[in-house]
């Protein structure tokens, strides 16, 4: 069995972004860049599932420059066997990302399909829906938990009222959540071993994907920063402003 | 201009994300119509009709349609979207599941959590945690979007659209609804309360973390929790409070044995008043926060139940 895992290079989640001072984008410059933590998850199951006997091959997909490779490298130290860089410039939208994703399947065909359920740079929480959708396969969102026997996957999906668990034949796909594993490090003798492992790199032409670009940035700004207010010295200061001064109880 | 908001519903309710999308929709003008797909919804579809703004409201009732999953729902949704400009769906879950399905199916993009209507093409949406916030345009020509509920108020009652059942197959999908687990409560919705008390990982243990559900009855507040008190096991999932869990605005948040992480800002910086309760003066929580209080959240728990 295979498993496809997509994984984005983002800002490193403990780095807080600054926009640029003209407003056309945030500056990443010399910013800490990481594996997006929500694919560093799926990274990880697909892992598990190899570990379990379940997955035999594990591919991992970036689209992006050259600089995403080195999260492909540390997907591979994971445990990922081989990688397949989509060469792209600037920024991809989902929709792009999804359909590169889905020709790039068509030739890896791969049964389970995971990705993040968000990347933490554009907050979109998108892609993998639309890859499914694409695929015309079942998608199980937030998984919190994945169980693969029988050609079925049985997935427990995190949801606003609390947990939904589907069945679904395979080949589909799941995006992560935040519960369902929790990544190991990467072993400095694995982290050598990966850069031998393959990484094929192609291009968005050669896969005869023309991207659509139909989503234009116009503008970034800064929020409006909120500024910290007083301390209070007992509890019944505190209740008194809550009452008297803010008046919210 | 046509606006077709994807209903969200229990089987016996509609959910306020869905009053929030009509709010967003009414900013855009034009015709609002509600696709309201369920096993059986005759009970919500009165519901929906009594909106204010909605002018009709579509029902597409089959058995498969029950749990809503995104692979019957979605391709509903799209053989309906052709008669729209834009299709609504509010940021939870259930949108968030079944929104880029839509549009994927519809050969459009997709512009999340949407927090202002500029114009019909042009939306504000926050990005890397709520750090930034962009301003994008699409020029697609079916808009499929989700809008954030803390940005939109909730549509009043008020309405009377007509209600109408509209013809779509319902296609078969290799997926099948085995279980759920609701978390039942009768405290006020996280997302819709005027009260939110929250708890961290500093509340210590899940039989200490009574102390904030009673703070949280006193004050008639619902309760959320931060990333690590979730996967501490002190409370579920669904209470998670962040970039990745769910958006609160209340008008008054209190965060005890919270540090203030970006992740966990991200999704109550919004909040008209703000309070604190930490050990540590120096937690980032203090630099957002209009009332801090230093102390132990032991102590201080149980001393504001007893005095508010
Ligand atoms: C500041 C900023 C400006 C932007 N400007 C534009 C713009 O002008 N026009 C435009 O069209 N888009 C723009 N985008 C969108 C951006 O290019 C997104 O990265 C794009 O929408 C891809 O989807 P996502 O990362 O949001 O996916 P999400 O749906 O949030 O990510 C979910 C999962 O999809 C997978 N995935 C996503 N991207 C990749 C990838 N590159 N390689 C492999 N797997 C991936 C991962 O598994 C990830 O966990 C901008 C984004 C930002 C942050
Ligand atoms: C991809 C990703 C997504 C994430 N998404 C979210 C999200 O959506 N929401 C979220 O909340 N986090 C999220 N996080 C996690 C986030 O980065 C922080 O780790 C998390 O918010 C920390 O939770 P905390 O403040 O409860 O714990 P800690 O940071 O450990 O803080 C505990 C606080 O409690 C205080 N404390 C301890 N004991 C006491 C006491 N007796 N009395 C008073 N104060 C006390 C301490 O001083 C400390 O400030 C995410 C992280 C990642 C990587």
């Amino acid at each position: 069995m295979k498993a496809l895992v997509a994984v984005k290079r983002v800002i490193d989640y403990n780095v807080k972004v600054r926009v640029k001072a003209d407003n056309t984008d945030v500056d990443l410059a010399n910013t800490k860049m990481s594996i997006n933590p929500f694919c560093e998850i799926a990274v990880e199951e697909a892992v598990r599932l190899k570990e379990a006997g379940v997955v035999s091959e594990i591919v991992v997909v970036s689209i992006g420059d050259k600089s995403c490779q080195e999260q492909m490298r540390y997907a591979m130290a994971l445990g990922a066997d081989r990688g397949i860089q989509v060469e792209a410039e600037g920024k991809v939208n989902s929709l792009d990302v999804a359909r590169i994703l889905a020709k790039v399947n068509e030739s890896e065909n791969a049964d389970i399909l995971l990705l993040g359920k968000q990347a933490i740079d554009s907050d979109n929480n998108q892609t993998g829906q639309m890859l499914a959708a694409l695929l015309d396969v079942p998608q199980a969102t937030f998984a919190s938990e994945v169980k693969i026997a029988d050609g079925k996957a049985q997935v427990t999906r995190e949801v606003d009222g609390g947990l939904v668990t589907v069945e679904m034949d395979l080949p589909a796909l799941v995006t992560t959540d935040l519960r369902l594993n929790e990544p190991r490090f990467a072993a400095l003798p694995k982290i050598m071993q990966a850069k031998r492992k393959p990484l094929e790199v192609k291009t968005v032409a050669d896969l005869g994907v023309e991207l659509t670009n139909s989503i234009e940035l116009l503008s970034v700004e800064t929020p409006a920063e909120r500024s910290g207010g007083i301390k209070v010295d007992s509890v019944d200061a505190l209740i008194d402003k809550l009452r008297n001064e803010a008046q919210v109880i | 201009m046509k606006t077709l908001i994807i209903a969200e519903h229990d089987g016996q309710n509609l959910k306020g994300a869905t009053l929030s999308a009509v709010t967003a929709a009414t900013k855009l003008g034009g015709a609002v119509d509600v696709l309201l797909a369920g096993a059986s919804v005759a009970g919500i579809a009165t519901q929906a009709a009594a909106v204010s703004g909605v002018d009709r409201v579509l029902t597409v009732e089959d058995a498969a349609l029950e749990h809503t999953l995104a692979e019957f729902v979605a391709p509903v949704a799209q053989q309906l979207a052709g008669d729209y400009t834009h299709v609504i769906l509010g940021a939870s879950t259930f949108g968030k599941d079944i929104a880029p399905r839509v549009a994927a199916l519809c050969g459009v993009n997709q512009i999340s959590e949407v927090i202002e209507v500029v114009d019909a093409d042009t939306f504000k949406r926050p990005i890397y945690a709520g750090n930034a916030i962009a301003t994008v345009k699409s020029n697609d020509s079916l808009k499929v979007m989700t809008v954030r509920g803390t940005a939109f108020a909730a549509a009043d009652t008020g309405g009377s659209a007509a209600i109408e059942a509209a013809s779509a197959t319902v296609p078969a999908a290799k997926v099948r609804f085995v279980g759920a687990e609701v978390s039942e409560s009768d405290r006020p919705e996280l997302e819709s309360a005027g009260i939110v008390v929250s708890g961290g990982r500093g509340v210590g243990s899940k039989e200490d973390f009574a102390k904030v559900f009673e703070l949280a009855d006193k004050l008639g507040a619902a309760v959320g929790a931060s990333r690590a008190a979730v996967d501490s096991g002190f409370v579920p999932n669904d209470m998670q409070v962040g970039q990745t869990g769910k958006m609160v605005a209340p008008k008054l948040y209190i965060a005890v044995g919270i540090s203030g992480a970006i992740q966990h800002l991200a999704g109550m910086k919004d909040s008209a008043t703000i309070v604190a309760i930490n050990k540590d003066e120096e937690a980032p929580i203090f630099n957002i926060a209009d009332y801090g209080l230093v102390g132990d959240l032991h102590d201080i728990l149980p001393e504001l139940v007893s005095k508010v």
